[in-house]
């Protein structure tokens, strides 16, 4: 695809010869920032429903039981002044190697509008559907991996299609299925069950037999391209690839490390995933739309997430993977920091957009940073808003991809990385 | 006549139908015989100081062929002292009066009178000198200040499509401070196009002395009573090249004041494939390969079209037509006039299959293909086919692609429209409904989105603003992408802002309520509904596309029934063009014009006459969309087999040989399916309600577009996100092989197929017709049968698990896999 700089970088290009940098220079300035690239792949942790932000990472001990509910501790973390809340402590012992963001905010109250905003880092328009975070970079970075380049573990969103314009072609791959059910297997690359490595072999040669077409390969490319596929996915099916998916290839101890449940045994996975080169993964994780009954959910899923999140940091910064893995944790908004006790929802808490958590780690992210804060109830942003584009942005960056440079679309319009230059709080240079 | 286009397409019409020159053996351009030459463009008037006329020189050969002979003419001019010629046949002024450019080329001569007028005035204005400039010197292109945002202040319209806006930005704009009136000189304009303040020097000796006096005589838009261009010609606009043969072009402009000039130094030139024809930036085209070449040349948006036919060396003798009516008439003529010899007949086994994925979209069952092929009456399969129900499944799911019909978010065409909606298309194709009638329900229709299916024509859409709904009709129902100009003017075409709002203004008085049912909308007409220019805020009238003047729409009147009347009217240039084109491309694989959403005079049709045919079929007929269909099916040119023979691998477009493409995800799972006799479960729980279809439901009759399915993600089904047809994505892919080759989900389709288990009892040759006839439509030859016997004979133990090898292999194999 031919590379023009976007509209914004030619803006940029007109700020900057002001301060007498020629157009060579930004050139030479932009030829820098893409080999300076510090992150390889990007493991994104979703939470779909949109996770509370003041019983997790950004909690309010002194707001009162009625924003509280009865998770009224915080935990000191390994950073001196970073806290969190009471149900991460594993996660507290980490915090060198995440940042928290505490002023997340778009101002989206729709779950659907909410996730294209921030899976998208962009505002809907009617002209496009942008393809989300993960379709860009595996069309970006994805040209020499041998496995899909965006795969979803393991079931996609479904709310909005994660391609957008750029079609099909760039869906993600979801396998479907629990990688903690012995049973898991991954469609495709993993023979079925009970087919033997004899069985295939002597199977492809029947295909060759009855193949009448063959002949004409010569002359009709679709025959040719055809011919081409199955022989790089026999490459696959026999050969490595398929390891990448074997979870039994790790230790039990390893296992058991990141908790055997979906979302523990995804992280392992997603991290067998970026050693083998993939560029981006997502988690998507469900259940956080906790209109009632909020701190017995709580109770439930912030202990797996703990364990997984934890597990998944120390894990590869042990690997030496961690500076070159982005590691998210974010779902479309937060919950209203106070709890709605009355019925019908008995202690929930409604969608929250104006002020909400992120959690970003490695690929060239600082850790044990706090960027921005909320007000004393953690309502709105007190100070440094954190926009989803600017987030999004940030990423782009430390993967080398441009920003503002251009996407294909099939009808030849005009569109970037990053879409529009709305409100923003700028991108995340103080931990990058 | 009411249409432009119009004109346009009858001019093309009219040029292809002019009588075709015999191919000689080869090209020698240096030593023809010529029995006449001819200059264009004859007698001509140099008015003004910067006009200059280019001359082509034509040549005809004894044979009748023509050829560019500029290069080797002679030109001198009578007197010296009014016009001067250059080597290449440039005729420039130097004093008013009158002289003959006298040209001899390879022994034959030829004079043409040229007067000089207004030689000593220099006169430039916005509209006729400036304008130009902005396109040929690059300012307005999509690097420079034709960006969205503009280029350091500066914002020009991409491609000039916009005028007003760009005489405004240079002379107007920021306080007029890039004009000095005062000081010309000193004008921004002037300084930074010449190389100062730090620009690149755009602007050559002669763009300089143009812009210098346009800015002394006051800058103005235009120099005579608001003069416009009228229309661009170009010379020659139909010709037949052998390859490596070059031909100038030579670029005329008439304005509205009655002038004409040669622009062929400031068009812009365009060729639709440099690998068939190249054209150089001053429109000099050369070419390169055999094929259709299309060359556009641009000025002030009017384009004009060269259409040249480079014709291989094919076989000699040619072979005679083998017979068939109309359609096949009219194909041979065009293979002929381009040397490529179409294939054979393709063979019953193969017509079955095909017409069957093509028609109804499902294989023929071993029944039905045991039936035909004992009693092959093709022409009867079509009127069943054409009769039968799943025609109408099939046929709705690709309206259902085309009108968008799925349940989303945030659109919200929740799932209750969508069933309406679908049900709509549906009993319209079972009811055997006129394609035009089809149209004006759907572009008229008020109601309940819950109980008028055609109501939600205006809620299916990405934004429900007039805008949108006027491209949309574009879009679908006349093939035309006038959406473009909503960000920028077509580079090479003429639709423009203008356009695009007066279309949209029949949508104005288009609105929306809610009911007490939860997402129901009533659609109802609003007298006070407008459409405002965005830059202008003025109110816009409607408008159809191309006509110079508005509507006149009463007070209380929903203009959306005179859209409806103006397209489906049989003088309609478009209407009917572009259905009978998409059916083409349905059924073939390849529209005569192709996109077939891309209807532009830029994108001719590679064969005029058949698609006159067709509209005229059409419209002949009532617009009963089965006739198409029916004398398509019925053409040898559909049913001729996809082998090329050794002329024609390479054509793509000349309709020689039927194109092989993958099965569409849809069929693609029915057929696996069918081969199986195992279903699948479908269901769509976003947005709610949830939707479920019962078993036995098969992919080619889901109505909605959002329905959960990844099998028919991986092999492409379009995300209904456009009606665009190139959503539908049918490439073959690394994934899909993974999935056919290796996946859970096809292993247990084979392994739980009752139909493979009831099978089992039969003789491993009975076995092997069975599942031959089901998935290939076909018998097995001998030698496959003996074959596949010995493959069974030897796992007699494992007979169920070898049987499942084998439809395996067959699933996985080309002859399955693509509709050839």
């Amino acid at each position: 695809m031919l590379d023009i700089p976007g509209r914004r970088g030619f803006l940029r290009v007109g700020a900057a010869s002001m301060i007498g940098l020629t157009l060579g220079d930004w050139f030479r300035a932009k030829a820098q920032s893409v080999s300076a690239a510090k992150a390889k792949s990007v493991i994104q942790l979703w939470m779909a429903g949109g996770p509370t932000q003041t019983d997790t990472w950004d909690p309010k001990p002194n707001a009162g039981e009625d924003f509280t509910g009865p998770l009224r501790r915080t935990l000191a973390t390994g950073v001196a002044g970073m806290v969190v809340g009471e149900l991460l402590p594993l996660c507290a012992k980490q915090a060198d190697k995440y940042t928290i963001i505490r002023s997340m905010t778009h101002g989206n109250h729709a779950h659907e509008t909410a996730a294209y905003i921030m899976q998208t880092g962009s505002m809907p328009t009617a002209e496009l559907v942008y393809p989300a975070l993960g379709a860009i970079v595996a069309l970006k970075k994805g040209a020499n991996s041998t496995l899909p380049p965006y795969i979803t573990l393991t079931n996609p969103l479904g709310r909005f299609s994660e391609a957008g314009f750029l079609g099909n072609g760039s869906k993600t791959f979801a396998p479907g299925g629990d990688p903690n059910n012995a049973n898991f297997r991954v469609q495709g690359l993993v023979p079925p069950r009970g087919m033997t490595e004899q069985r295939i072999n002597e199977r492809r040669g029947l295909l060759k037999s009855v193949d009448a077409l063959a002949s004409q390969a010569d002359r009709q490319q679709v025959y040719r391209e055809m011919d081409e596929f199955q022989q790089k996915a026999y490459g696959l099916i026999l050969g490595d690839a398929r390891k990448a998916f074997d979870l039994s290839l790790e230790k039990d101890t390893v296992r058991e490390r990141y908790g055997r449940n979906q979302f523990g045994q995804s992280c392992l996975l997603a991290r067998r995933l970026v050693e083998a080169g993939v560029p981006f993964i997502t988690i998507n994780d469900g259940g956080w739309d906790t209109h009632k009954n909020n701190f017995e959910a709580m109770r439930r899923k912030l202990p797996i997430q703990d364990q997984g999140l934890s597990a998944l940091l120390e894990d590869l910064a042990q690997r030496g993977l961690l500076p070159e893995t982005v590691v998210t944790w974010y779902g479309e908004f937060g919950r209203t920091p106070r709890v709605v006790n009355e019925a019908p929802w008995f202690g929930g808490r409604h969608h929250w957009a104006s002020a909400f958590s992120a959690v970003v780690a490695g690929g060239g992210f600082k850790g044990g940073q706090v960027v921005g804060s909320t007000d004393a109830r953690g309502e709105t942003v007190r100070d440094r808003p954190v926009y989803p584009w600017d987030l999004s942005a940030s990423i782009y960056k430390l993967l080398g991809i441009d920003p503002h440079g251009k996407l294909p679309h099939p009808q030849g319009c005009v569109a970037y990385v990053s879409p529009r230059s709305l409100q923003s709080g700028g991108l995340l240079t103080e931990i990058m | 006549m009411r249409f432009s286009a119009a004109r346009r397409a009858s001019r093309l019409v009219t040029l292809l139908l002019l009588p075709r020159f015999a191919i000689p053996p080869a090209y020698s351009a240096p030593k023809v015989r010529l029995i006449s030459i001819q200059a264009a463009p004859g007698d001509f008037v140099l008015a003004g100081k910067w006009a200059s006329q280019r001359i082509v020189v034509t040549g005809k050969s004894a044979d009748g062929r023509l050829h560019d002979v500029t290069a080797q003419t002679q030109f001198k001019i009578s007197n010296r002292r009014v016009a001067a010629v250059s080597k290449s046949g440039l005729v420039t002024p130097v004093a008013d009066g009158g002289a003959f450019v006298e040209l001899s080329a390879l022994g034959k001569k030829e004079k043409l009178h040229v007067t000089v007028k207004g030689s000593r005035e220099g006169t430039a204005a916005f509209l006729t000198e400036v304008r130009p400039m902005l396109s040929t010197l690059g300012c307005n292109s999509v690097q420079c200040h034709g960006a969205a945002r503009g280029k350091g202040g500066l914002r020009l319209s991409l491609f000039g499509g916009d005028a007003e806006s760009d005489f405004e930005a240079l002379t107007k704009a920021e306080g007029g401070r890039r004009v000095n009136r005062v000081e010309p000189r000193e004008s921004l304009v002037y300084l930074k196009s010449t190389g100062g303040l730090g620009h690149a020097a755009m602007a050559g000796a002669r763009e300089a002395e143009i812009l210098l006096t346009w800015l002394e005589t006051g800058a103005l838009w235009s120099s005579k009573e608001n003069a416009r261009i009228v229309d661009l010609k170009v010379y020659p606009d139909s010709r037949s090249l052998q390859k490596g043969e070059t031909q100038r072009l030579l670029a005329t402009a008439m304005f509205s004041d009655g002038q004409v000039r040669d622009v062929t130094a400031d068009a812009t030139y365009f060729t639709r494939d440099a690998k068939i024809a190249s054209v150089t930036k001053d429109g000099l085209v050369k070419a390169e390969d055999s094929g259709d070449a299309v060359i556009v040349a641009t000025y002030q948006r009017k384009s004009a079209v060269l259409l040249a036919r480079i014709p291989q060396a094919g076989p000699k003798p040619f072979p005679a037509p083998d017979g068939g009516g109309r359609i096949d008439a009219l194909v041979y003529q065009k293979l002929n006039a381009m040397g490529v010899p179409p294939s054979d007949i393709a063979s019953d086994e193969v017509f079955l299959r095909r017409i069957y994925l093509d028609v109804i979209g499902l294989l023929p069952s071993a029944e039905e293909a045991r039936a035909f092929l004992a009693k092959p009456d093709r022409a009867r399969l079509v009127d069943e086919l054409l009769a039968r129900d799943e025609f109408n499944d099939f046929w709705s799911l690709k309206w259902g692609d085309l009108l968008r019909i799925k349940s989303e978010y945030p659109v919200r065409v929740w799932p209750k429209a969508v069933a309406v909606y679908y049900q709509w298309v549906h009993d319209s194709l079972q009811a055997n409904k006129p394609y035009d009638q089809f149209a004006r329900e759907l572009l008229t229709a008020t109601g309940s989105n819950f109980r008028v299916g055609p109501a939600n024509f205006v809620r299916a859409v990405p934004s429900k603003d007039p805008r949108t709904l006027g491209e949309t009709t574009a879009l679908v129902f006349m093939g035309q992408r006038i959406g473009c100009s909503r960000c920028h003017a077509h580079p090479q075409e003429s639709w423009t802002l203008d356009d695009d709002l007066g279309l949209g203004a029949f949508f104005a008085r288009v609105n929306y309520k809610a009911t007490q049912e939860w997402k129901e909308e009533i659609v109802y007409t609003d007298f006070r509904g407008t459409l405002r220019h965005p830059r202008t805020r003025a109110v816009v009238e409607p408008r159809f596309p191309g006509a110079a003047a508005a509507v006149k729409v009463a007070a209380e009147e929903d203009p959306r029934g005179q859209l409806a009347a103006w397209l489906t009217s049989p003088e309609n240039p478009y209407f009917a063009k572009a259905i009978v084109n998409r059916i083409w491309y349905w059924l073939l694989g390849r529209g005569i014009i192709h996109e077939p959403d891309d209807l532009r005079p830029g994108n001719p049709p590679v064969n005029p006459e058949l698609l006159t045919y067709l509209e005229s079929e059409l419209i002949g007929h009532k617009y009963y969309l089965r006739h198409i269909y029916r004398i398509i099916l019925n053409s040898r040119t559909y049913q001729r087999a996809s082998e090329p023979n050794e002329w024609n691998a390479r054509d793509t477009t000349l309709f020689s040989h039927y194109t092989v493409r993958r099965l569409g995800a849809e069929q693609m799972l029915d057929a696996i399916s069918q081969v199986t006799e195992t279903s699948e479960k479908f269901r769509s729980i976003i947005p709610e309600p949830f939707s479920n279809w019962p078993a036995n439901f098969r992919a080619t009759q889901i109505s909605d577009g959002n329905t959960e399915c990844n099998f028919l993600d991986l092999f492409g089904r379009p995300p209904r996100d456009t009606p665009y047809e190139a959503e539908r994505n049918s490439d073959v892919t690394l994934k899909q092989a993974l999935y056919l080759l290796n996946s859970e989900q096809l292993e247990g389709k084979l392994a739980t197929s009752p139909r493979l288990k009831q099978l089992l009892a039969k003789s491993d040759g009975d076995l092997l017709d069975e599942i031959y006839l089901s998935s290939l439509a076909r018998f097995p030859t001998a030698e496959e049968k003996q074959r596949l016997s010995a493959y069974l004979g030897a796992r007699k133990a494992a007979r169920p698990q070898a049987v499942q090898d084998v439809v395996w292999a067959l699933l996985n194999s080309k002859e399955f896999e693509f509709n050839h």
